[in-house]
């Protein structure tokens, strides 16, 4: 394994595969009456937050917590961040107090990419979203839960995403999501069609391991799942799309659309979900939505990837 | 006066010959010339190129001192070989009034390493909004020919043709940063496959080509020269070309790391290479030395744009954008140019002397190698190849793209009217 997770661009498919059969075997920790391991003990994990992320950090947090690490939490609203200091003082401060690994969120892209590559620190960096980069560890836990759902809980160990066909719909422009979804899946042996407005596709789309399309309705009934990401409001504020309407309209996932899908198909999402907007509350209640278990499976990922990028060698079920 | 004898030089890359000075002026080119009384100066086939002219140099003084000042400037300016560099307007205050563009003048009067020519802004406060007084400035002591909002572009049409109009009164031309400010709202670095993934603010080459396609449009409608700053496109490359082969008055700049480098660099999210306009792809640094070779593009400017360590010490949008480059310009122009057959000696320096000097309307610069023409003079060691070490550098700032890349040719002399300002590689 690596030192760092920074971009799911950087999983091998044996690292990707191993990180999912890892978090299978923390998932049956949540099982246990007692949902605790002593792996990390006496190590420190500082979740260091420039943005607010309640979701992300707490799941983390409940990762870190359920491996025994000492755990920092630190948010940049009310702390010297907001006074103007840097990523790099930040980062030393942390640093001198004995950190092991650092799980960063911050909206400049290519943030834990510099700390993990400068001279700053010697600690683990763990991204956990980067502007509009990556968010390899939601990657992550939507493989894994694709992988639960398309192939099995038993049957999918030691196994990848090969031939499943996973469609992406709305803002891919302005997603790390996204990103680091295409990457990974691809990794993966999936194949990955984006669907947006084009205003909602980035220039240079065109290199990316991933089908293109403007039409929702044309790829519904050849996907395996589809996840819709979020689609900020105020996005039609600066001519992205012209109304919230038209949006919903041309893009969202309403119950009519869902029934298109093949029968077995999931409906995966992000969140946090904007109902009305790229979802209809029918789809996001549905049985076929994962949205739940996502976060569920978050946890043991994230499990996964602190175990193993901090050294953890044994079975971790063993303990 | 004093006499210096520079034996032995490749003039301009051709012919070896001796170069005699007298006080502040050339008195004799030829072989074998006496050195009675004169300091000699072994050149041993180096090349002997007129004074370098910079037209677009930031000195940051007033205002920044903790990045550059004047006098480090012109330091930096004569280890590079420049004996004449313009100072940009982005100051603070800016260089908007008679006021400003006389201090910056009077300060490179005093530091004697090489003249200084201030430029002005185009509009108060480089706001856009409101024309500056230009004729003030240009009726100072500063001599102002040449005004420039650079880092902003002069996006409101109607302003940009006011003033391209207004300097014709009194030989002035307007530089353009060309830079359509919305298509940049939050722009990080060139819009394509590299920024498609790395997920940073996109700064399309159209945003640079639409106001470079409106500005030559209104010169040729006004009737006058319009000057564009650090063209870097290969789309603006056509633009020029085309108002060029109509005879639209216009005159074009490129920029050395614009010659070399690619946004494929910032797959490193090194703040090292964040500059303004960005780094583009192998296709257009191809296009600009193409456009440089034919004439399309009239000159090499450095866009020396010196930062504070801090400001680059940070994740990657926090930084600030520009590099130093006054002292790295010329090995690159080797590099690029001269070393893939592109440009001859005589070349560089009619785009690195002659041709700035002119279009800055500067008297006493870019001047042939001849006699009775001031002894402005730069002598190269082309055939040096080392790495580049900013801790050597004379420029206070180090934000270079170049730290230990292998470049070749160093300058070992300058002369500034007849005065060595480097001697031996050394700042005399």
């Amino acid at each position: 394994m690596m030192r760092h997770l920074i971009s799911a661009a950087d999983l091998t498919r044996d690292d990707a595969v191993l990180i999912l059969d890892t978090a299978e075997e923390m998932a049956r920790v949540a099982d246990r009456p007692i949902k605790k391991l002593p792996t990390l003990r006496g190590r420190t994990v500082v979740n260091l937050f420039f943005e607010d992320s309640t979701r992300t950090r707490i799941s983390f947090e409940a990762a870190e917590k359920r491996l025994s690490a000492d755990v920092i939490n630190f948010t940049a609203k009310g702390s010297s961040v907001s006074k103007g200091e840097s990523l790099k003082d930040t980062a030393q401060t942390l640093e001198a107090m004995g950190v092991d690994a650092v799980v960063i969120r911050h909206g400049a892209s290519g943030a834990p990419y510099r700390l993990a590559t400068s001279d700053w620190i010697d600690a683990t960096v763990i991204n956990a979203g980067d502007g509009t980069h990556q968010h390899p560890t939601q990657a992550l836990l939507d493989a894994f839960t694709m992988r639960r759902r398309l192939v099995g809980r038993d049957a999918g160990l030691g196994q990848d995403l090969e031939g499943k066909r996973i469609t992406l719909v709305g803002d891919v422009l302005h997603s790390r999501v996204a990103r680091s979804n295409v990457d990974l899946l691809h990794t993966l042996g999936a194949e990955v069609t984006l669907v947006a407005p084009p205003t909602l596709l980035p220039i240079g789309v065109e290199n990316w391991p991933a089908e293109v399309s403007y039409d929702i309705d044309s790829v519904l009934a050849k996907s395996d799942a589809v996840m819709m990401l979020r689609v900020q409001r105020e996005r039609m504020n600066a001519a992205f799309f012209p109304t919230e309407r038209e949006y919903s309209r041309r893009y969202g996932l309403d119950g009519e659309r869902m029934a298109k899908m093949p029968e077995h198909a999931i409906v995966m999402h992000p969140g946090p979900m904007v109902r009305g907007m790229e979802i209809t509350a029918e789809v996001a209640d549905s049985d076929r939505c994962t949205v739940v278990e996502q976060v569920a499976n978050g946890v043991s990922v994230r499990m996964a990837v602190l175990y193993l990028l901090l050294g953890g060698n044994e079975s971790a079920a063993a303990q | 006066m004093s006499k210096t004898l520079i034996r032995g030089a490749k003039v301009l890359g051709g012919e070896v010959q001796d170069v005699l000075i007298d006080g502040e002026t050339i008195v004799q080119v030829g072989s074998g010339l006496s050195d009675e009384g004169a300091e000699v100066v072994e050149a041993d086939g180096k090349v002997l190129l007129p004074g370098l002219v910079d037209l677009h140099t930031h000195l940051r003084e007033p205002g920044r001192e903790d990045s550059e000042t004047v006098l480090t400037g012109t330091r930096a300016a004569a280890s590079g070989g420049y004996t004449a560099v313009f100072a940009m307007a982005n100051t603070f205050p800016v260089a908007d009034t008679a006021g400003v563009v006389e201090q910056v003048y009077r300060l490179g009067k005093e530091s004697g390493y090489c003249d200084v020519q201030p430029i002005g802004a185009v509009t108060v406060g480089l706001e856009g909004k409101k024309l500056a007084e230009l004729g003030a400035m240009h009726d100072s002591a500063a001599g102002v020919k040449v005004f420039s909002d650079d880092g902003k572009c002069v996006d409101d049409a109607v302003i940009m043709r006011r003033a391209l109009e207004y300097v014709k009164a009194f030989g002035g031309v307007v530089a353009q940063h060309a830079q359509e400010p919305r298509l940049t709202e939050g722009a990080q670095m060139n819009e394509g496959v590299v920024s498609a993934e790395l997920g940073l603010g996109g700064w399309p080459a159209v945003a640079e080509e639409s106001i470079i396609a409106r500005d030559v449009l209104l010169a040729e409608h006004v009737g006058s020269r319009v000057h564009i700053c650090h063209l870097s496109t290969a789309g603006s490359v056509e633009i020029v070309r085309w108002a060029k082969s109509r005879g639209i008055d216009v005159t074009a700049e490129v920029t050395p790391h614009h010659l070399l480098l690619t946004d494929e660099l910032v797959r490193s999210y090194n703040p090292v290479y964040k500059v303004n306009p960005p780094l583009r792809t192998e296709k257009d640094v191809l296009a600009l030395r193409e456009a440089l070779a034919d004439g399309t593009i009239d000159i090499v400017a450095t866009d020396h744009a010196p930062h504070p360590h801090e400001d680059k010490d940070c994740e990657w949008a926090a930084a600030a954008m520009g590099m130093v480059g006054l002292e790295t310009a010329l090995s690159v122009v080797q590099q690029t140019m001269v070393e893939t057959g592109l440009l001859d000696w005589a070349g560089v320096a009619e785009r690195m002397s002659a041709k700035p000097a002119a279009i800055g309307r500067l008297e006493g610069h870019g001047r042939p190698i001849a006699v009775g023409e001031p002894a402005n003079l730069t002598l190269l060691d082309a055939a040096y190849r080392g790495q580049v070490d900013p801790a050597g550098f004379a420029s206070r700032s180090r934000n270079t793209p170049y730290e230990g890349r292998e470049l070749p040719g160093r300058v070992t002399h300058t002369f500034l009217r007849g005065r060595a300002t480097v001697v031996d590689g050394k700042l005399a």
